[in-house]
């Protein structure tokens, strides 16, 4: 009973902090769009405009008020789903990232998987074998993955996997010739053309997909390496880890059963807040492979100043990441007993 | 006297980076019966316990034999020392805080033993973990198979521990300092639980403490280490007659209940006393 009481009153503890939260992510993306140095009026307008053309536009934009109330234009705004019109495309900004989204989740998805495939692993490997040469090995391995720089990487792969050799598709989603052939329901490739029943198009996308998603996620999993060694490391030195050999259980069982059960929280955060730099930050290899996603979207709106798109893409990062502090907030009370 | 259950002889042991053995040539037997390991701290106690289940990875382990009934312990492999531990030997840790996986429950983990050695399903498993449960006097042992390490108090943590590691019904039981972790006024209730099983099931028990009280009381014989070194062994009712002058300083230095109120001895060290003994 009161228990029960005590978790209501932790969820409204936490419903509250999120609030402030992203009050405070709004604050932020409002200044980010009031000190980019470019003019959204000119933007408008032209450069050509008449002094009175300017003057008009920048009171119909609300300029002219003070910066309060500014912001409380803006929170109306966003509150009621209204992101502005981007200048670059013309388009409402929201249906231009919900347009390019799809791209950076499938990419950032694959990448994921691929990191965490190779990291969990590789972490746990070299925290069992600590300072033997599997350890040594994985060091090496993830310094490489880390230090990569995946812009040059991105275009040497290229060069060799599909250039000369072939094994893999090159830039962009899909092969030039099979554009436009899946309608777009859902935006995910892989699943629009599954679901149009076109397999040729979904072997392209996956064939396209591998080479950027490996990179990324080789040189993700240099980070979830390191952490899930150091998570290993600190539980096998536990006494449980003693009780558990008294016991009878084997290495593997007491690495298996044990340990790595007791890390999988943690885990699962840090392999979390890796996938939201990915869906955040995939600029370099979406330019290096043509790749029409979030991060493209985000750095060609920056570089010509087009606030309400910027703004709006800050405000998607931030509330990614809300999100995923949010998940491993409850995922910790689902998993861990102490925490309830 | 019949055959011992453990024989050691000169057991040597160091510890990997040392430049020195943590343990330099102790040799003792262990029948039916209970044996106290004493001395002060870093002398090596727990080293000595932990080798015998061969625990210690990175440490050099060298002996004139050590033996577990006719066992040659450190020619085993591993996989075969799998079997020997939770199964024939084990070891009460000290501290139930640490040594429960704090994130699963207690009956699973006390099961884990009996799962691990005996063909049956989860069920039998479990029903014998909680009839074990109330062996050592553990009230709603139901309830506390569904709770966590974290919602159970030290001394029934402790008797948890107990429970886990005589559920598979042992030989041998080491118990290093199983009670210096919990509350004064639990500490006799768990040791007698604890005595009283190993009489019951004619266990053989090692206790390692820093108390000579109560080793006194709960053993039948008492080894004095020092240094890596076992300075004297005596039977317990003799340790007043002690004559080695590290037991009769260790002697010295115990607080009497009733006992005149003169400032406690200090410990006196002397290097000659590493040289003189087991040679
Ligand atoms: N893992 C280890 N690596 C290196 N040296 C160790 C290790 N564990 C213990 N030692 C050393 O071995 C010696 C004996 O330690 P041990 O823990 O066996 O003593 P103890 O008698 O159990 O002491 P205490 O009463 O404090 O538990 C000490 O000098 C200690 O520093
Ligand atoms: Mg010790």
């Amino acid at each position: 009973m009161s228990k029960r009481r005590l978790s209501l009153q932790g969820a409204t503890g936490q419903i509250g902090t999120i609030l402030v939260t992203l009050l405070g992510l709004l604050i932020l993306t409002f200044i980010i769009g009031r000190m980019m140095p470019a003019d959204p009026v000119r933007a408008i307008v032209g450069e050509d405009a008449t002094r009175e053309t300017y003057e008009q536009v920048f009171r119909s934009l609300g300029l002219d008020r003070p910066l309060w109330e500014q912001f409380f234009y803006y929170l109306g705004d966003v509150l009621t789903g209204d992101f502005g019109t981007s200048i670059r495309t013309g388009q409402p900004v929201i249906q231009d990232i919900l347009h390019v989204m799809p791209a950076t989740i499938e990419l950032a998805t694959f990448a994921i998987l691929i990191g965490a495939g190779l990291g969990v692993p590789m972490g746990v490997i070299a925290a069992v074998n600590k300072d033997r040469w599997p350890d040594h090995v994985v060091r090496v391995l993830s310094l490489f993955g880390h230090s990569m720089p995946i812009f040059w990487t991105g275009m040497i792969a290229l060069i060799v996997l599909y250039a000369k050799l072939d094994l893999v598709g090159g830039s962009g989603r899909m092969d030039q010739f099979y554009i436009g052939l899946v309608p777009e329901t859902t935006g995910f490739l892989l699943i629009d053309s599954l679901l149009a029943g076109e397999m040729d198009v979904f072997w392209s996308a996956v064939n396209h997909l591998i080479l950027p998603a490996s990179l990324l996620g080789y040189s993700s999993s240099a980070y979830i390496t390191r952490m899930t060694r150091s998570f290993m490391l600190d539980q096998l030195g536990q006494e449980y880890i003693t009780t558990a050999r008294v016991k009878g259980l084997s290495k593997h069982q007491t690495i298996w059963r044990h340990a790595f059960v007791n890390i999988r929280v943690q885990l699962v955060t840090i392999v979390a807040l890796a996938y939201g730099s990915l869906l955040e930050g995939a600029v370099l290899i979406e330019t290096v492979f043509a790749w029409p996603g979030f991060g493209q979207y985000l750095t060609s709106n920056l570089i010509i100043g087009d606030m309400n798109a910027v703004m709006t893409c800050v405000l998607i990062v931030g509330v990614i990441f809300i999100a995923l502090n949010l998940l491993s907030d409850v995922l910790y009370r689902l998993f861990d007993p102490r925490t309830r | 006297m019949t055959s011992p259950i453990l024989d050691v002889k000169n057991l040597h042991i160091r510890y990997g980076g040392a430049s020195a053995d943590a343990v330099r040539g102790v040799s003792f037997t262990l029948g039916r019966e209970r044996l106290g390991i004493v001395g002060e701290s870093g002398s090596g106690k727990s080293t000595v316990g932990r080798a015998l289940l061969r625990l210690l990875p990175s440490a050099k382990i060298t002996a004139e034999t050590m033996r577990f009934e006719d066992i040659e312990l450190l020619s085993l492999t591993e996989k075969q020392m799998l079997g020997i531990r939770g199964r024939r030997m084990s070891m009460i840790l000290q501290d139930p805080k640490f040594s429960l996986n704090p994130i699963r429950k207690v009956g699973d983990q006390v099961a884990e033993t009996y799962l691990r050695h005996f063909k049956c399903s989860r069920k039998e498993a479990g029903e014998k973990a909680i009839a074990m449960l109330e062996a050592v006097k553990i009230r709603d042992p139901e309830r506390v198979c569904e709770q966590y390490p974290h919602e159970i108090s030290g001394g029934m943590g402790q008797r948890v521990m107990i429970a886990m590691m005589l559920l598979a019904d042992p030989d041998v039981v080491i118990a290093d300092e199983p009670t210096s972790a919990l509350d004064v006024t639990v500490r006799l209730q768990v040791l007698n639980i604890l005595d009283s099983l190993v009489r019951d099931r004619g266990i053989g028990l090692i206790m390692i403490s820093h108390d000579l009280n109560l080793v006194r009381n709960f053993c039948d014989r008492v080894l004095i280490m020092y240094a890596g070194r076992v300075v004297e062994t005596l039977a317990a009712r003799d340790l007043d007659k002690a004559q080695h002058p590290y037991t009769r300083g260790l002697l010295a230095a115990q607080p009497r209940i009733g006992g005149a109120r003169a400032p406690l001895a200090v410990l006196d060290r002397r290097p000659e006393w590493l040289e003189e003994v087991s040679r």
